[in-house]
């Protein structure tokens, strides 16, 4: 997949055309193009995403069965992750912590989507009062350092699932916010809706046919995007004790059980589950940000 | 404003408002939001369902506690006045200073808050210097090779970083540099056993590397990536153009007219990233158990020490917002365009 799209090296871009004489409508792709890459990207992600959900679900039993015949074993083939101080398998613990982290990553890049929706809308369809009220939630709410924020919530809400999960759900919309307002404003504005409001076209109409199909693509984009923020951060605040609670297995326990562990040389209760929690977020950055090249026009033809 | 419809009136001082008016503007910023920050928070800890002194003094204890003691505790932590009332109380007592006593530690938060800040700019500042100088010089060099194998390893460098959580870094560089090759400690500002006046400045410096590595190895990613782009911008304009075909190497270009082009964008990017790395510094210091503000905040928050957690939020937002103003301050300086509109937030 690294391959795909990227820029052919010598290939100049269009605007400056002093290397050699290419063909000027000649893509200056090599290999496949950037749809059909973000066509896999995205089936590869969701496949992923119900692999994961399923193993998740299957290792569930195994996460917190213990065997204190094999306790504390290194990586080797019946348990490719090694066991913990208490002979629990950690592949098993890995696949159901980031089932869980996929979840509530889930739940709060919906809902955060949705709050910047909602509020990009109000922002910039509702009158210079609403936009400078919206953009005044967005400075308090980048005011704070996220983990702050992320913490003063879940505390409010007794720590736990809810806690964790609401405060991540609530705290990641600012920057889709802003992105939408600016694209509902320029869709507002563009001559076309003008133009279908002069020949009569009522309000529903001209927002079914001009505005979705503008604001739709940045998104659903932007919701991809969202995910894996969304994720890291559920891990950063169950580290901190935060999140969800010490009996489940979720990353961000697994990690911060494993701090006690790492001076007696135990390096595998950290290194795999914390580099699986990061190849999960680098597949959706990944399409996300395909997605987002083939959203924006200036980089969709590449 | 009577004045403002006469069409004698000068020009300029539409387009640019006079500097008085925006530092005012800025003062009046700055106060609404701590005020909003400090109400928010005194809210959140109030609604909160954790019960202040049974989370300090532990169940077992607290089962086997006579019911005065555990009255007197209730009062010290000020469980039972109504969040309204207390932060009422506060907000009178701030304005003049005074932010309380943090219970956790039976000291005022404003030493707390003294003594941990101290601790923890130290640990930003390095990462955040090292991040800068390391984060330009690899976007100058991918955006110098764009294409070509310096450009790949660093982009994707800058990519595996941002998808790699902090607090794991840490944890890794413990197993690798503390555990198995035993150059630096495995934890604390300072020698266990020592006081804090008795430890050199080798000593504290000696704890302070790995933090300050770790947090700065998640900065350079973004400051990397930006540079890259603003150089590649540089390289592509046509005086960048022009001054190739007058016969000067590419290097000499970029040292002539790409260098400054890059350096103050790339300076105010990091005066903006002032907030991750506050956040980042959290997680960094609950890895290394570093004594900053980060931990205390962690402390306060589990132990619902309510007027430590507020101060913490307060001094972070106005770290951050010291940030933002400088950043803002820099972009108008790099750019006259950016004085009138402000910073467009762009997604990530």
């Amino acid at each position: 997949m690294a391959r795909c799209a990227e820029p052919h090296p010598s290939a100049a871009p269009a605007s400056g055309g002093a290397h050699g004489a290419p063909l000027l409508h000649s893509s200056a792709v090599r290999g496949r193009g950037n749809r059909r890459c973000l066509l896999i990207g995205l089936a590869a992600a969701v496949l992923a995403l119900a692999a994961i959900a399923l193993a998740g679900a299957l290792a569930a039993p195994a996460a917190v069965a213990t065997d204190f015949e094999a306790k504390s074993l290194a990586p080797f083939l019946a348990h490719p992750f090694g066991t913990d101080w208490m002979g629990r398998d950690m592949l098993a613990r890995t696949l159901a912590g980031l089932s869980s982290s996929l979840f509530v990553g889930l739940i709060a890049a919906g809902v955060s989507a949705l709050i910047a929706l909602a509020l990009a809308s109000a922002a910039a369809l509702g009158g210079p009062r609403a936009d400078a009220a919206v953009s005044w939630v967005i400075d308090l709410v980048m005011g704070l350092p996220h983990i702050v924020l992320l913490i003063l919530i879940s505390y409010a809400l007794g720590k736990g699932f809810w806690g964790v999960t609401v405060g991540v759900a609530v705290t990641h919309w600012p920057s889709l916010a802003r992105v939408l307002r600016a694209e509902i404003m320029q869709a507002r504005s563009h001559p076309s809706v003008a133009l279908a409001r002069s020949l009569g076209q009522g309000p529903v109409r001209i927002a079914l046919t001009h505005m979705v199909p503008a604001v739709l693509p940045q998104l659903l984009v932007g919701l991809v995007l969202l995910f894996p923020h969304a994720i890291l951060h559920e891990a950063a605040v169950t580290f901190l004790g935060f999140g969800l609670s010490p009996d489940t297995p979720a990353i961000g326990v697994i990690l911060s059980e494993a701090m006690g562990y790492l001076s007696g040389g135990q390096w595998w209760l950290a290194v795999f589950p914390g580099a699986a929690l990061a190849v999960a977020v680098a597949l959706f950055e990944r399409v996300g940000s395909m997605g987002r090249r083939l959203v924006d026009a200036r980089t969709a033809q590449e | 404003m009577p004045a403002a419809d006469l069409p004698a009136r000068p020009a300029p001082r539409r387009t640019r408002p006079p500097r008085g008016g925006r530092a005012l503007r800025g003062l009046v910023r700055f106060t609404t939001l701590m005020l909003a920050v400090s109400m928010v928070t005194f809210a959140l800890v109030g609604l909160s369902p954790i019960d202040p002194v049974k989370m300090n003094v532990g169940q077992v204890s607290y089962a086997n506690m006579s019911a005065e003691k555990r009255a007197q505790l209730r009062s010290y932590w000020d469980a039972d006045a109504p969040v309204a009332e207390r932060y009422a109380r506060w907000a009178s007592a701030a304005v003049r200073g005074d932010l309380g006593e943090s219970l956790r530690f039976s000291r005022p938060v404003t030493d707390v808050i003294g003594e941990r800040a101290a601790a923890s700019l130290a640990l930003m500042a390095a990462a955040w210097a090292i991040s800068g100088v390391v984060g330009v010089s690899l976007g100058v060099l991918a955006g110098a090779h764009r294409g070509r194998w310096p450009d790949r390893l660093i982009k994707g460098y800058c990519f595996v970083i941002s998808s790699t959580p902090t607090f794991w870094l840490g944890l890794v560089a413990l197993i690798v540099f503390s555990v198995w090759l035993g150059w630096f400690p495995l934890g604390f500002s300072a020698p266990i056993g020592q006081s804090a006046s008795a430890v050199s400045l080798g000593a504290r410096l000696h704890h302070l590397v790995l933090p300050a590595l770790t947090l700065s190895v998640a900065g350079v990613a973004g400051v990397a990536l930006h540079t890259r782009e603003k150089v590649i911008d540089v390289l592509e304009s046509d005086f960048a153009w022009f001054a190739q075909s007058r016969g000067e190497s590419p290097r000499q270009v970029l040292v002539r007219h790409g260098l400054r082009n890059i350096a103050l964008p790339a300076i105010s990017l990091q005066f903006a990233q002032v907030s991750e790395i506050f956040g980042g510094s959290i997680l960094v210091e609950q890895v290394f158990s570093y004594p900053g503000l980060g931990q205390a905040a962690v402390t306060a928050g589990i132990g619902g020490d309510a007027p430590l957690l507020v101060g913490i939020a307060l001094a972070s937002a106005a770290i951050v917002f010291l940030g933002n103003a400088v950043a803002n301050i820099l972009y108008g300086l790099v750019d006259p365009r950016m004085r009138q509109g402000g910073a467009h937030g762009t997604l990530r």
